[in-house]
C-alpha cells in the first residue's frame, strides 16, 4: 500500500467513532498493544528531548524501504506514534519525504501535531523525514 | 466571611466560555490567573482615552498617563506595605526582577563568597543566580528539601556563615504550594549579615505579604498571578540596597545627564526603569490589586484553604493517587500523580473534558529529581473556583484513569 492508501484506511477506521472518547480509547489501545521499538534502540541518542513525554525513534533500511520503530513513555503519544509509523514505515524514502500528515487533522487529532504541543511528535516527524532523507541519499 | 461566588464569577468573562464543547474548569491559576472586567476595562480605557508616553510630555494625555502610572506605584506600595514608593521598581515580572538583582548583586561579590538557594525553586530563581556565580566566582549552596515538600531549616542554619552574602527563596513553591517560613529565613540570614531576596510570584495572588514586617531586602511579584496583565511586575528593594546596585539596563528615563564623556543616573526608582515602561500594564496592575482588595485577602485565603481541603480529601480517595507536597502550610496547589500513569496522558484527557491543569516539571526540575518523577499533574485553585468545579475535576480524573488503566 502507498502512504496515501494507508492514510485513507486510517481515516476510514476513525470515521466509525462518534466522539472524542472513542477516538482516544482507540488510540490508547493502539498505544498499549504495540511494542514499537527494540529496547536496545531506546538509548539517549535516539531520544527526542525537550518534551513532556519522551519519544524514541529508530530507523533501518530493508529492501530499499525504510522501517521505523519508535516509542514513548506516554500512552496517548504512543498511540499517535503507532498511527504515524503505520503510514511511514515500509515505504520508499522518497515517498516518506513527499508525504504529509494532513490526515491527522481528518481523524480529529490535529492538536497533537501542533508545534506548540510539548509532546515531541512534531520533532519526531522531523526526525522520521531526516532518516528518510539520509536513506534517499544512499540510494541516489 | 464567605465569598459571593456567583457575583465574583460574573466578573470574569472567560469563566463562562466553553473548551472542547465543555464548560471551562480553569485550574491552572499558578501559571496565570484570569482577568476580571474591572481590569480589562482599565486596559481598554487607557488605550481609548489617554495612551501617551509618561514622565516627559508637556501635554495633557502624557500628564494623565503619568499620574495614573505613578498612582499605581502608590497602590502597589500600600498593598505590600513598602516603606517608600521609590523602593517600588516596576518591571516586566518576577523573572525580570530577579535578573535585575542578580546582575547588580554580582558586582558586589568576590570569588569565594557564598549565596544560598533553596531546593524548592522555580528555574527563574535558580538560573539567573547560576549566571551571577559564573561571572563573580561566588559559590551556590542549596537548602535541601524534605519528603513533605518543606525546607530543611536545620540544614539551612548550618549553611549560613560569614561568607554568605545573599539568600534567595520563594515565598510559595510553584510546583508544590509550600509556604516557606520567610520571617525565620530572613532573621537567620540577617544575623550573619546576608541579604534576602524572596520570589513572591506564587504568593501574591493568594496572600497579602507585609514586606515591612517580613523585613526582606528584595521581593518580586508578577502582576498576572494576581488578576493583572502579563509582562508586568515589580521589584521591591530596600533603598540602601537599590542604591548599592548598578543599573541593569541603560536607556532613556534612567539617566540624570548624558554626555559622551560620562552619564549620571537618575534617582530611584527611575534608575532601574530604562526605556518606555509597560504603562498600561502598570496601571492595570494597580487596578488588579484594587479588585483583589475589594474582595479581601483574608476572605480569599480562608476560602482557598476550604477549596484545598475539599479537593485534597476527594483526591485522596482515589486509589493509587499520590499528592506531592503535604505540609499543612500551603496554598491551594495540588501536585499529584496516579501510580504509573504519565501526567501528559491525564492532562490531555482532562483538557478534552474542558478542565485546564498543568502537567510536566513546572519549571522546577530539582523538585522532580528529588521525587524521582518526570513531572506531575498540577491543579492550582483561585478564589473564583468553586466546589462544583472540584467535583467536575475529580470526576474527570477518575474518568481519565478508567480510560488509561
Amino acid at each position: 500500500m502507498t502512504v496515501e492508501q494507508v492514510q485513507n484506511e486510517i481515516i476510514e477506521e476513525f470515521s466509525l467513532f462518534d466522539d472524542w472518547m472513542q477516538r482516544y480509547e482507540y488510540m490508547i489501545e493502539l498505544g498499549k498493544s504495540l511494542p514499537l521499538i527494540d529496547t536496545k534502540h531506546k538509548t539517549d541518542d535516539n531520544i527526542i528531548k525537550g518534551c513532556q513525554s519522551k519519544v524514541w525513534v529508530h530507523a533501518d533500511m530493508v529492501d530499499e524501504k525504510v522501517v521505523f520503530t519508535a516509542d514513548s513513555d506516554a500512552v496517548i503519544t504512543k498511540g499517535i506514534i503507532a498511527i504515524l509509523i503505520r503510514t511511514f514505515s515500509n515505504q520508499p524514502p522518497q515517498d516518506i519525504l513527499d508525504a504529509n500528515t494532513d490526515f491527522i487533522d481528518q481523524i480529529g487529532l490535529k492538536d497533537h501535531l501542533s508545534p506548540t504541543r510539548a509532546n515531541g511528535l512534531v520533532s519526531m516527524i522531523k526526525q522520521l523525514k531526516l532518516y528518510a532523507l539520509a536513506y534517499q541519499t544512499q540510494l541516489n | 466571611m464567605g465569598l459571593d461566588l456567583t457575583n465574583i464569577r460574573t466578573d470574569f468573562p472567560i469563566l463562562s466560555r466553553k473548551v472542547n464543547g465543555q464548560p471551562l474548569v480553569y485550574l491552572d491559576n499558578a501559571a496565570t490567573s484570569q482577568t476580571p472586567t474591572q481590569v480589562i476595562d482599565v486596559i481598554a480605557d487607557y488605550y481609548q482615552q489617554y495612551n501617551a508616553n509618561i514622565h516627559r510630555g508637556v501635554h495633557t494625555l502624557s500628564q494623565e498617563a503619568t499620574d495614573k502610572f505613578e498612582h499605581a506605584r502608590k497602590t502597589i506600595q500600600k498593598h505590600f506595605n513598602i516603606p517608600k514608593s521609590k523602593e517600588v521598581i516596576l518591571t516586566s515580572g518576577t523573572t525580570h526582577s530577579i535578573n535585575l538583582v542578580a546582575f547588580g548583586f554580582g558586582t558586589l561579590l568576590d570569588p569565594g563568597d557564598e549565596v544560598i538557594v533553596s531546593a524548592l525553586e522555580h528555574h527563574a530563581n535558580i538560573v539567573p543566580w547560576q549566571m551571577m556565580c559564573e561571572r563573580s566566582g561566588a559559590v551556590l549552596r542549596v537548602i535541601p528539601m524534605t519528603d513533605e515538600g518543606t525546607l530543611d531549616m536545620h540544614a539551612y542554619a548550618e549553611l549560613l556563615n560569614k561568607k554568605t552574602k545573599l539568600v534567595f527563596v520563594n515565598h510559595v513553591s510553584n510546583a508544590l504550594g509550600t509556604i516557606n517560613p520567610i520571617e525565620e529565613i530572613t532573621k537567620k540570614a540577617h544575623k550573619t549579615g546576608a541579604a534576602v531576596l524572596v520570589d513572591g510570584a506564587q504568593a501574591c495572588g493568594h496572600i497579602k505579604p507585609n514586606l515591612k514586617k517580613l523585613d526582606v531586602d528584595f521581593y518580586t511579584v508578577s502582576a498576572h498571578k494576581l488578576c493583572g496583565p502579563t509582562g508586568m511586575g515589580m521589584l521591591y528593594g530596600k533603598e540602601k540596597w537599590l542604591n548599592k546596585l548598578p543599573p541593569y539596563q541603560g536607556g532613556g528615563e534612567m539617566i540624570d545627564e548624558v554626555t559622551f564623556e560620562k552619564t549620571t543616573y537618575a534617582d530611584l526608582p527611575h534608575k532601574f526603569e530604562a526605556g518606555t515602561p509597560n504603562i498600561c500594564g502598570g496601571i492595570a496592575f494597580g487596578a488588579a490589586l484594587d479588585y483583589m482588595n475589594s474582595i479581601g485577602f483574608d476572605a480569599i485565603e480562608s476560602y482557598e484553604e476550604e477549596l484545598l481541603d475539599y479537593a485534597t480529601a476527594k483526591l485522596n480517595q482515589i486509589e493509587g493517587l499520590r499528592i506531592y507536597g503535604n505540609t499543612k502550610h500551603k496554598t491551594a496547589v495540588i501536585s499529584f500523580n496516579i501510580d504509573s500513569l504519565h501526567p501528559y496522558d491525564v492532562g490531555t484527557l482532562l483538557d478534552k473534558m474542558g478542565i485546564a491543569v498543568r502537567t510536566g516539571h513546572h519549571c522546577a526540575q530539582p523538585i522532580m529529581d528529588y521525587y524521582k518523577i518526570p513531572g506531575t499533574i498540577r491543579a492550582s485553585f483561585a478564589f473564583y473556583n468553586t466546589k462544583d468545579e472540584v467535583d467536575i475535576f475529580v470526576n474527570g480524573v477518575q474518568r481519565a484513569i478508567a480510560m488509561l488503566r
